[in-house]
């Protein structure tokens, strides 16, 4: 049975309760409150791939806000995607957690050092951090970097400070990463693989 | 994986070992599942634990944790014995008819060439017979005492049965139950494909666990055909690209390898890695290797690199060693590192023996952590009660901790186990302050280069010489450093059959690393990941799904490498004719008509290389064909010869009692006298992950921490009674590098097996638990785990090791 607006206010208006009009099966299409709009409808879809193992599921992660200067995106959900050829829109008991992954509480927000003997943490900026850092690297590198061996063979290499890359980083960022060390002379450089 | 994840659907048998695939890898073992439902396809597990891999599978057998070399040559000499090998693939696709070096020998344990000194082989012998005209010298009849398949029926001859099952203790019936199913694909137009990970990586002997599988897969004649092949899951998201790119000690992007300290000379180093064909006619794809190595150095150096100063061959570091993660947490142990950068990477929890690498970190000057989530190595140096016993003040360990963006928040590629690059995008910003790793490298590099270009110092030159022509030189972008991977010409490339044809011109993207040039006209920064972003775009963002043959390929979804090729030596999916041996799974075919391969897959064959040719399908090998004896390749011989794990339950070696483990496997002074004996610790200790987390990951994320929320243990029914043990007691478990206390899971997953004469018990640990998450805190498992790995490597001995429990 269809109900227009209009009738419908005007049955209301005859004095009969709404809740009776449902009990004669009578939902008009428009009028009441509507449901609460699907969440994922208004979010932003985006395809990513799951950090874990490497099957390489496809993942769709959706984040509220448009992705406008000032709004600040958070992802609010994220499932397999159907797409995927070798997912197929699945998920395991790992990859099903990622949201609080994402969110996890021990998420790093900032900076920081622990000083030689304290025992807690300070922040400091990154501009501190990095040029800490850098003259930390450039001081051992200067006194230790081999550029010849006593034999007299063209060696380059510094030794005193060693590298563990990130085996789930992606390709673009190992690649700096190998750039970067590889240049300063390092050795002891490794991932994931070796373990 | 040769093959992909998809492609186990093909298959007709698959096993599982050394693995746990619907744990580990759930969403991955759907396709055995699809080819149990769909392919008639039987599963068998070989594990020591009834896992629930096993648990779906058709047939089960338990083995002993560090035993699988004997189990497999078991099964090697099964199939010699009962003539159960693909004969015209073995003949054609292998070593077998090749003759081997006069002075070549094995006996009592060790093979020859052996220094006890040294602990290291003079491998002079480990090599073939050769003729006048450099080739190597066959003898297709395999008559010949001394060709490589004759040498190899008498080396595991000594494998019986008896022998399997009393090294294994695996039940004789249940080995030859497991040998019988494998041994029917070797029909040629059958498959068995391999499925594997840590388990088979992480013992003394690892690398030759694989080998010893990727012999049976030459002798069934799996490789390069759909269903087939040497699968191995891989446990991070990129550990496939991060090997790709050779974030390794000893290596450079590509699978091209730094020089040796001795290698002074370029000519003699490009000359010793452009492999010259062992065989006549062979394509030995590694002859381009030049190609490669001047491509990346036109790309990290530009213009300074010049044919005059040999590409900068002088400002790559070069090794007096291999300085692996065990080799540098020794030194740093000794007190002569002085800094350490873990990006993304918790050591303290990765690594062997956590009491020496706690103490290791403390003896450095500065350690740099770059994470997203705090994690135990950055707090080595904090008190966290029983878990991390230490005195903060005494360690004056400089601590660096840098907030990393996660995955959701970045943009780039991974490489899945199929050797797929997958592109994915940001869907939101880190939380505070948070950067990514590439910008962290930037940020470091550019201001150690402006120190370097003010203050001068040790070797600017390559600091100074790196190219860096990012837009936003803080920030290179994921598609600038994409586009350098891949590669371009830097000036127009004319086709040298027609000098008429330009192939690309200055500038322009390169279609394939088969446009490299050894003359400094093209760049590129990883030549396996050349065709992943083409003057066509970025082909790894590709989404197209269809599925052409039905065989799961999907070629255009995304980029696989090397070539967008989807199964590797898929020319060995055909006879020697070129016809496939099993119509049904056709991946490539001889087309006489068109004269060129084709198919539904990217050839892995020169495109016109007509069968009459003989061009042997193992492109990358000098030899054109598979190695079933690996000349000089392995640290601990040709063959791969069963050791026990250096903390062996049974205190001999049942095949050759002088020699009990891996001869060649390096240990360092200290660590021989940490490793327990049975008679104190009288049970084999063996780690593993979970369905439900992820490393030490997933502790941090609250859904899984509920799930799998406190640390256990699993021990047998057997063990639990004869110790005294309920499910659910607190247990101490101890090595002789210390002890974790965890709960008890008592199971009828893991069995008591008689080896030798013993009755050997498995404690499983698994390894999710430390001091810092969600989940509630328990100890790191590494405490127990042996300081030594496989001899080539250096993969450590996680699965593996003596332990002792009692009731905590």
């Amino acid at each position: 049975m269809q109900v227009s607006r209009r009738q419908f206010f005007k049955i209301c208006a005859a004095g009969v309760s709404s809740s009776s009009l449902a009990v004669m099966g009578f939902s008009p299409g428009t009028a009441l409150a509507q449901a609460r709009e699907y969440k994922l409808s208004r979010a932003t879809e985006t395809r990513n791939t799951c950090p874990y193992c490497s099957v390489g599921c496809g993942i769709l992660m959706y984040s509220l806000g448009d992705r406008s200067k000032n709004a600040k995106s958070e992802i609010i959900h994220i499932e397999g995607d159907p797409d995927h050829p070798v997912n197929r829109g699945t998920l395991c008991p790992k990859g099903a957690g990622l949201l609080d992954f994402v969110h996890s509480p021990n998420r790093l927000q900032y900076p920081e050092v622990r000083e030689a003997g304290a025992s807690e943490w300070k922040r400091i900026s990154w501009d501190d951090a990095l040029a800490r850092i850098a003259r930390h690297m450039k001081a051992d590198r200067d006194k230790n970097f081999v550029a010849r061996t006593d034999d007299g063979l063209t060696v380059n290499r510094w030794l005193t400070t060693g590298f563990l890359a990130a085996s789930a980083a992606s390709n673009e960022s190992g690649y700096l990463t190998h750039k970067v060390v590889r240049n300063l002379g390092m050795l002891a450089v490794d991932n994931q693989a070796r373990v | 994986m040769t093959n992909h994840w998809v492609d186990i659907k093909n298959a007709n048998v698959i096993v599982i070992m050394g693995g746990n695939a619907a744990e580990a890898h759930p969403c991955g073992f759907k396709w055995v599942t699809e080819a149990k439902a769909h392919n008639k396809a039987r599963l068998i597990v070989v594990d020591p634990r009834f896992t629930r891999s096993a648990a779906v599978s058709d047939y089960y057998a338990p083995i002993r944790p560090g035993s699988d070399i004997a189990f497999l040559g078991g099964m090697i000499n099964y199939l010699l014995t009962h003539d159960k090998i693909q004969h015209e693939y073995v003949r054609k696709y292998s070593d077998a008819t090749f003759l081997v070096h006069g002075d070549y020998d094995f006996g009592d344990g060790l093979f020859s060439g052996y220094d006890e000194e040294k602990r290291s082989y003079d491998k002079t012998s480990w090599s073939y017979q050769k003729g006048a005209d450099g080739f190597v010298l066959t003898d297709e009849t395999l008559q010949n005492p001394r060709c490589v398949f004759n040498l190899m029926k008498q080396h595991y001859s000594r494998y019986t049965p008896e022998m399997v099952s009393r090294i294994t203790g695996t039940p004789k019936e249940q080995f030859l139950k497991v040998c019988e199913m494998i041994a029917e694909t070797a029909a040629p137009n059958k498959t068995t494909t391999f499925l594997y990970a840590l388990g088979w990586t992480q013992h003394s002997v690892g690398s030759q666990n694989i080998r010893t599988m990727a012999m049976i897969q030459i002798l069934l004649g799996n490789m390069g055909m759909a269903g087939g092949g040497i699968n191995a899951l891989r446990g991070h998201s990129n550990i496939q690209g991060l090997t790709d790119l050779g974030l390794l000690s000893n290596m450079l992007p590509g699978y091209l390898t730094l020089a040796g300290e001795k290698e002074q000379d370029f000519a003699a180093f490009l000359d010793k890695r452009a492999l010259k064909p062992l065989r006549p006619g062979q394509m030995s794809y590694w002859q381009n290797y030049p190609k490669f190595h001047v491509s990346l150095m036109k790309s990290w150096y530009g213009d300074a690199a010049t044919r005059e100063n040999n590409w900068c061959y002088d400002w790559l570091p070069k090794l007096d060693k291999v300085y692996d993660v065990l080799q540098v947490f020794e030194l740093m142990h000794q007190g002569k590192m002085n800094g350490y950068f873990a990006q993304g990477f918790n050591p303290l929890a990765s690594f062997p023996d956590k009491a020496k690498i706690g103490a290791a970190l403390a003896r450095l000057k500065y350690l740099v952590v770059i994470d997203p989530l705090a994690t135990e190595t950055s707090e080595f140096w904090k008190n966290f009660g029983e878990f991390n016993d230490v005195d903060p003040s005494g360690i004056q360990t400089e601590v660096f901790r840098l907030p990393s963006t996660c995955f959701a928040e970045e943009e780039g590629s991974l490489v899945s186990s199929s050797r797929v690059l997958q592109w994915h995008y940001k869907g939101a910003d880190a939380p505070g302050e948070a950067r990514n790793d590439a910008e962290i490298m930037a940020g470091l590099f550019l201001r150690l280069r402006e120190m370097y270009r003010q203050e001068g110092g040790a070797f600017p030159d390559a600091i100074l010489g790196t190219t860096w022509p990012y837009r936003i030189p803080e920030s290179p972008s994921p598609e600038e450093l994409a586009r350098e991977l891949n590669g371009k010409a830097l000036t127009d490339l004319v086709d040298p059959k027609d000098p008429a044809k330009v192939l690309a011109k200055a500038g322009e993207q390169l279609g394939s690393f088969a446009l490299l040039r050894d003359d400094g006209s093209t760049a590129s920064g990883c030549w396996i990941f050349s065709g992943s972003w083409t003057q066509a775009g970025n082909l790894m963002a590709r989404r197209d799904n269809a599925d052409p043959s039905g065989l799961g390929n999907t070629p255009d979804w995304a980029y696989a490498w090397p070539a967008n090729r989807r199964i590797i030596y898929n020319r060995a999916s055909c006879d020697p004719s070129g016809k496939p041996w099993d119509p049904k799974r056709k991946v490539i075919a001889w087309n006489a008509k068109e004269g060129k391969w084709l198919g539904m897959d990217v050839p892995d064959m020169r495109p016109d290389a007509a069968p009459e040719e003989n061009v042997g399908p193992f492109i990358m090998n000098p030899e054109g064909v598979a190695r079933l004896f690996a000349v000089d390749k392995m640290a601990e011989g040709p063959f791969p010869e069963h050791y026990e794990p250096f903390e062996t339950p049974i205190d001999t070696n049942p095949l050759h009692p002088r020699v009990v483990s891996n001869p060649a496997a390096r240990v360092f002074k200290g660590d021989m006298d940490a490793f327990g004996k049975a008679a104190e610790f009288p049970y084999v200790g063996t780690t593993y992950r979970l369905t439900e987390h992820f490393h030490y990951w997933t502790k941090h994320a609250k859904l899984n921490a509920i799930l799998q929320p406190e640390q256990f243990v699993e021990i047998g029914e057997d063990l639990a009674r004869a110790k005294g043990i309920s499910a659910g007691d607190r247990i101490k478990v101890s090595s002789n590098r210390g002890h974790i206390v965890a709960v008890a899971v008592v199971t009828k997953r893991i069995r008591m097996l008689d080896v030798d004469g013993r009755k050997v018990h498995t404690v499983g640990i698994p390894i999710h638990w430390g001091f810092k998450g969600v989940a509630r805190n328990g100890y790191l498992a590494n405490t127990l785990t042996p300081f030594v790995g496989d001899a080539n490597t250096q993969t450590p001995e996680f699965k593996s090791f003596l332990v002792n429990i009692e009731k905590a």
